[in-house]
């Protein structure tokens, strides 16, 4: 640890808040927040949602986005006072001494250039390099990151590329001008775990190569453990834990920090007896206009258990759910509920047959209309399936209410007025209120904190003990596989990969796909990163 | 501002761009939106011959679709024109004669006009004969419409070509500087004479100026009379009033439009990007946003293009100006139909020729289009 | 709602409506004359150039203000009559369609597109030509002519509404089409339709003074603003300013309007970005 590269002392974030009727006021988004950060050293930065995160790693560039400011404390790059420097000194090393990678390179990419000038430009603006010195550059960048076609890749535009190989070239823009330091911002957030361990590596792999310091934020302790020497965690803009990333991952001094790193160690203990088949998927195909996106699919959902539906984008699991609820009618194949055909079409279905399957979304925000109070969204389904009114509805609220651990007085909020959380809460409750058979789940915790995500899935469970529903539960996360289910079925590309109970489709021997899903899903350990790398390397080598 | 035709849709005086993808294919109002994704035209998977070309050259797909949607809208535009005059009620020879008129003139004049014969071959020989440009005579005047309509055509193009010269520029400058110096003095300046602007009819601005300039300094003539073999300064002098109204009209929607349309992209998150690059202001904003900001301030110049030689017809009537707006007014309170006809045919072809050019420039500027996959 | 977080200029835009509005009910009792009461000379000088009516007489000799006052009524009646018909048809009808999609959406979508490939003034002209001129024709032309601007937005907006999860749980739970509608819709496209509303009102007034001015509008002896221009616009040669004071009450009412447009508009806008 020689001399540091970047030094934050008791750093202040404020943004001006504008509310209609009333004077601008100050909200404090960061307080008294010190590191150090010498070079070559990887600094994660750990934090659920609003935790300020980003703001801190931006204040490395001396940015803040909108009205956010910088209001006290002391940011040193390089020897040099950010706080207070004027715009173009700020300008002087924007680009040159510190990059920035953005959590979404698709929209980061101004979309009217090609990506080779848009890549080069900081380092020429800055004469850092010559026009063929850095073209040169860059395609070496490109093959060390492993894009395709390092010649002419930099003369593709963005919108010709995919979301990996975009995260991947604006990481190559980022380390083109040979910065002393480079900020990720939670890169790899929007991707495939498939597509995200490229970009790992290849981040990682960039980081050993030009002893680049960095700032690697993110809200996933496991993918933070794989690339940063140093871990802070933070909350409420305030640092929680501050150490090396060994100490913060194996003896965490916080209760926080413990609740994070032991989370994802649940299990659900697989329930033995799966003949009971309440809902059955039977031949499916399914798509839209010419493109199919379901394909022969066939499974099925035993009564009060928890059947995991695992695919990454493109999977055609989330289609699978239209299908089951009679959204999008299959071309073929039909789905059967309690030993009798469901009708294929929505408006066919009896009002009986829609109150016996429900649906939780992903984004609770948009699943509730935000003009109605929780007492109507929690009504409306007592009133329209059991003709629920007045004192019997209030009471039949106040007890659903109960049974997701919301004090009474929420029925008279606005969803706007919720947490997250809450908000998924209130979704769940709303589904229950129908006293249906089935709750389709649509990734509902995948939008959510790690805690927060994890106590929706306790509630669940609970839920599922009392009465007895059964779940079938979409997602990309193993380890929410892991925590909730009883069965599983793998999809891939609209076809089904691999189904079965539990322990069976997640112990070996595997099929190609599940392999490589499993092992792409980074585990909370050190060195993990670097075990599945040696591995690939390995096996290619041996073909 | 009262006849807002096309820049009245959401875009005018609060002057809100639809946020979110400023790549996307803008359609300009009045236009045909047809559901097609940008990213695969002529999703028209049952033609595989018209499906392969569009796959193959995407963008000239688009715009011949664009080409053709306009024409079959031209034709629309015309059936609708000739079956609303049709529809109406009352007879067209007894409001020419008049109530006092015998039977048997009506039944000659019924002749004379072709109204005897059935609406369909009417229709298409009156379409036929307008696509050769030949629009029949006034009932009015008994004088050839297409000699009328191509002389006050010129002088309607004249001074609406002089209004877009001022106009465009300016607007264009002036919404550029007003985002530059968004929320300071400039800004706000801009903001209030436009939101004023905005609010005046055209009318009230024309008899505005004539009052000042014309009556009370007698700087400029009054009224606005052009004839054949007009010297083109003179010319130029007399249009100077009616011009200047024009500008003032479009000019405040013009600004607004485009102070949006660049505010919109200035908001994209890699105008960041450029920032984090540690570029000046100014190459942020020519290289990074004028180039993604030109489609939709095309648009906005094309819809008020589209407005201006609309917004002509009430100038030259303030003015006294012998455009084609003029004859048409005219020919509505005597109600001369022939001539309505032809002039509603040949505004809407204007306006709805402005907007598919206005559509067809944002699809030649949308890089994904140029450069597909 | 905060009474000191409405701006100035929303106050002027509240204050002059109010003023507008004050006039169009209480005509009869405002009014120092009768609508089409002859009380003077051709012309004659407004006080302020020392005449004895308080802003002249017009062209025939009737009082300016009075006829202001009574024109107040009609212009505002007429235009409000406009929006509000425009504003059901086509929230209704777009509503309909984006919930619907499919071909009644294509269908409605195609003929509004028709529509508006002629430029408003040159379909009003059209029609109102043919049309014979009464009052409630008027005010049904210039409906249909605004109801397509409305299905425009009514339509974009309810389409993103229409693609929101609560919609789709409505359908899931069986909802009919009516209570999408009415009770998951409107209540959130209720500010933008608002603000929409302002801004076709100062429209309409512009338009049918536009309409009046070019003689197809409000027929006479009925006062109008825009027929007031159109009676007196020939006295502005002779530098008589007449017919600049209906006019300058035109601007003034739509000014007024966009005045509190624009507030309703920003309002909103910050209420989305703070519930972000």
């Amino acid at each position: 640890m020689a001399e540091d590269l970047l030094r934050v002392r008791d750093l202040k974030i404020e943004a001006e808040m504008h509310t209609p009727g009333e004077t601008a006021r100050m909200l404090t988004i960061v307080e008294g927040v010190s590191f150090d950060l010498p070079k070559g050293r990887v600094l994660g930065l750990i934090g659920e949602s609003g935790a300020g995160k980003s703001t801190i790693g931006l204040s490395a560039l001396g940015y803040g986005r909108g009205s956010v400011r910088i209001t006290g404390g002391e940011v040193t790059l390089g020897g040099t006072q950010l706080v207070g420097l004027s715009q173009r000194g700020l300008r002087r090393l924007r680009g040159a001494k510190v990059c920035y990678v953005a959590q979404s390179a698709a929209a980061a990419f101004n979309p009217a250039f090609r990506l080779g000038d848009q890549i080069v430009e900081a380092a020429l603006k800055h004469g850092i390099l010559t026009r063929a010195q850095a073209h040169e550059r860059a395609a070496g960048l490109f093959r060390t990151l492993g894009l395709p076609d390092p010649e002419s890749f930099g003369r593709r535009y963005p919108h010709q590329v995919s979301g990996g190989q975009l995260q991947r070239a604006m990481t190559v823009m980022a380390l083109l001008p040979s910065p002393d330091l480079i900020v990720f911002d939670e890169p790899t957030t929007a991707l495939d775990v498939t597509t995200q361990i490229d970009v790992l590596v290849a981040i990682k792999r960039a980081i050993e190569e030009t002893h680049t310091a960095a700032i690697y934020v993110t809200h996933d302790l496991a993918v933070v453990a794989q690339v940063a020497d140093d871990i802070m965690v933070l909350r409420h803009g305030k640092t929680v834990e501050y150490g090396p990333v060994a100490q913060v991952m194996e003896s965490p001094r916080e209760d926080y920090t413990r609740r994070l790193v032991s989370m994802r160690h649940r299990e659900k203990p697989q329930a033995p007896d799966q003949s009971d088949r309440l809902l059955t998927v039977d031949h499916v195909e399914a798509g839209y206009s010419a493109v199919k996106v379901l394909d022969g699919v066939s499974l099925h959902l035993p009564k009060g258990q928890t059947l995991a539906v695992v695919g990454e984008s493109g999977s055609g699991k989330s289609t699978l759910a239209r299908v089951i609820t009679g959204l999008l009618p299959p071309r073929h194949g039909r789905i059967t509920f309690k030993g009798r055909e469901l009708p294929a079409r929505l408006d066919a279905r009896s009002k009986e047959q829609l109150r016996q399957i429900q649906m939780i979304y992903q984004m609770a925000d948009t699943a509730m209309n935000p003009r109605h109070t929780i007492g109507d969204i929690l009504g409306r389904p007592l009133t329209f399936y059991f003709g629920l009114r007045g004192a019997k509805k209030a009471t039949r609220v106040k007890e659903l209410l109960g049974a997701i651990e919301l004090p009474e007085h929420f029925a008279g909020r606005y969803p706007a007025e919720l947490s997250g959380g809450q908000k998924q809460r209130v979704a769940i409750a709303r589904a229950l209120a129908a006293e249906p058979e089935v709750i389709l789940c649509d990734e509902p915790t995948s939008a959510l904190d790690p805690l927060v995500a994890d106590g929706i899935l306790k509630l669940l469970q609970k839920l599922q003990a009392e009465t007895h529903v059964s779940y079938l539960f979409i997602t990309h996360d193993i380890a929410t596989v892991r925590a909730i289910a009883d069965s599983v079925a793998v999809m891939h590309r609209g076809r089904l990969v691999r189904f079965g109970p539990k322990d069976q489709v997640l112990s070996p021997p595997f099929d190609d796909y599940t392999d490589l899903l499993l092992k792409s899903v980074p585990e909370m350990r050190i060195g993990w990163l670097e075990e599945v790398r040696d591995a690939r390397r390995m096996a290619a080598a041996g073909n | 501002m009262a006849a807002v035709p096309g820049s009245s849709q959401n875009l005018d005086g609060t002057a809100r761009l639809p946020a979110g993808d400023p790549l996307a294919v803008p359609g300009a109002p009045g236009s045909l939106l047809v559901s097609v994704d940008p990213a695969v035209p002529g999703t028209a998977g049952k033609r595989p011959a018209l499906g392969r070309f569009a796959a193959r050259h995407p963008l000239a797909a688009m715009i011949l679709q664009r080409l053709g949607i306009s024409f079959l809208l031209l034709i629309a535009v015309s059936a609708v024109l000739f079956i609303g005059v049709e529809a109406l009620p009352g007879d067209f020879a007894q409001t020419y004669l008049g109530q006092s008129a015998t039977p048997q003139a009506v039944e000659n004049i019924r002749r004379d006009l072709g109204l005897d014969q059935p609406a369909a071959t009417r229709y298409f020989a009156w379409l036929g004969n307008a696509l050769t440009g030949d629009f029949g005579t006034s009932w009015a005047s008994r004088n050839s419409i297409t000699e009328q309509v191509g002389r006050r055509l010129g002088n309607t193009l004249f001074l609406a070509f002089f209004a877009a010269l001022i106009s465009v520029p300016l607007a264009v400058g002036l919404g550029m500087i007003s985002v530059l110096y968004r929320d300071r003095i400039a800004d706000r300046l801009v903001n209030v004479f436009s939101l004023a602007a905005i609010s005046l009819p055209e009318f009230f601005i024309g008899y505005v100026l004539i009052f000042v300039f014309a009556i009370n300094f007698g700087v400029v003539s009054f009224p606005s009379t052009v004839f054949d073999g007009m010297p083109f300064l003179d010319r130029l002098e007399a249009i100077a009033l009616p011009c200047a109204t024009l500008v003032l009209v479009v000019l405040a929607h013009m600004l607004r439009m485009t102070r949006a349309a660049i505010l919109n992209v200035m908001e994209a998150p890699y105008i960041e990007t450029a920032e984090l690059k540690g570029l000046s202001r100014a190459r942020t904003i020519l290289r990074h946003a004028a180039p993604n900001a030109l489609a939709p301030i095309i648009n906005v110049v094309a819809l008020n293009l589209a407005y201006l030689v609309v917004g002509v017809v009430v100038v030259e009537v303030v003015f006294v100006y012998p455009g084609i707006g003029q004859y048409m007014v005219d020919a509505v309170t005597v109600r001369d139909m022939p001539v309505v006809q032809a002039c509603g045919l040949l505004f809407a072809a204007i306006y709805i020729f402005l907007n598919m050019a206005a559509d067809i420039l944002a699809i030649l500027s949308n890089p994904r289009l140029r450069h597909p996959k | 709602m905060n009474w000191r977080s409405v701006p100035f200029s929303a106050w002027i835009g509240i204050a002059g409506l109010a003023i507008a509005f004050g006039c169009a009910v209480f005509a009869p009792f405002i009014a120092p004359y009768g609508e089409s009461e002859i009380v003077g000379g051709v012309w004659e000088l407004p006080a302020w150039s020392g005449g004895t009516f308080l802003l002249g007489t017009d062209n025939l000799g009737r009082d300016l203000l009075s006829r202001l006052i009574y024109g107040a009524r009609t212009t505002i009646f007429v235009a409000a009559a406009a929006t509000l018909l425009a504003f059901s048809f086509g929230v209704l009808l777009s509503f309909t369609a984006a919930v619907l999609k499919g071909w009644t959406d294509q269908a409605l979508s195609r003929l509004n597109d028709l529509m508006m490939a002629i430029p408003t003034l040159i379909f009003a002209l059209v029609v109102l030509a043919v049309l014979p001129q009464q009052l409630w024709i008027l005010i049904l032309v210039m409906a249909v002519l605004d109801s397509t601007r409305v299905f425009r937005l009514g339509r974009a907006v309810a389409t993103d509404i229409v693609a929101m999860d609560f919609v789709e749980a409505a359908r899931l739970r069986g909802e009919r089409t009516s209570w999408i509608i009415f009770r998951e819709i409107l209540p959130n496209a209720l500010s933008p339709l608002l603000a929409e509303f302002g801004l076709r009102f100062a429209f309409a007034i512009l338009f049918l003074s536009t309409l009046s001015f070019l003689g197809l509008g409000i027929q006479p002896p009925a006062a109008d603003w825009g027929g007031m221009v159109k009676d007196n616009k020939d006295g502005i040669i002779f530098g008589v300013s007449a017919a600049l004071i209906p006019g300058t009450a035109i601007a003034f009412l739509a000014v007024c309007v966009n005045l509190v447009v624009d507030w309703l508009l920003n309002r909103t806008a910050s209420l989305k970005g703070g519930r972000a």
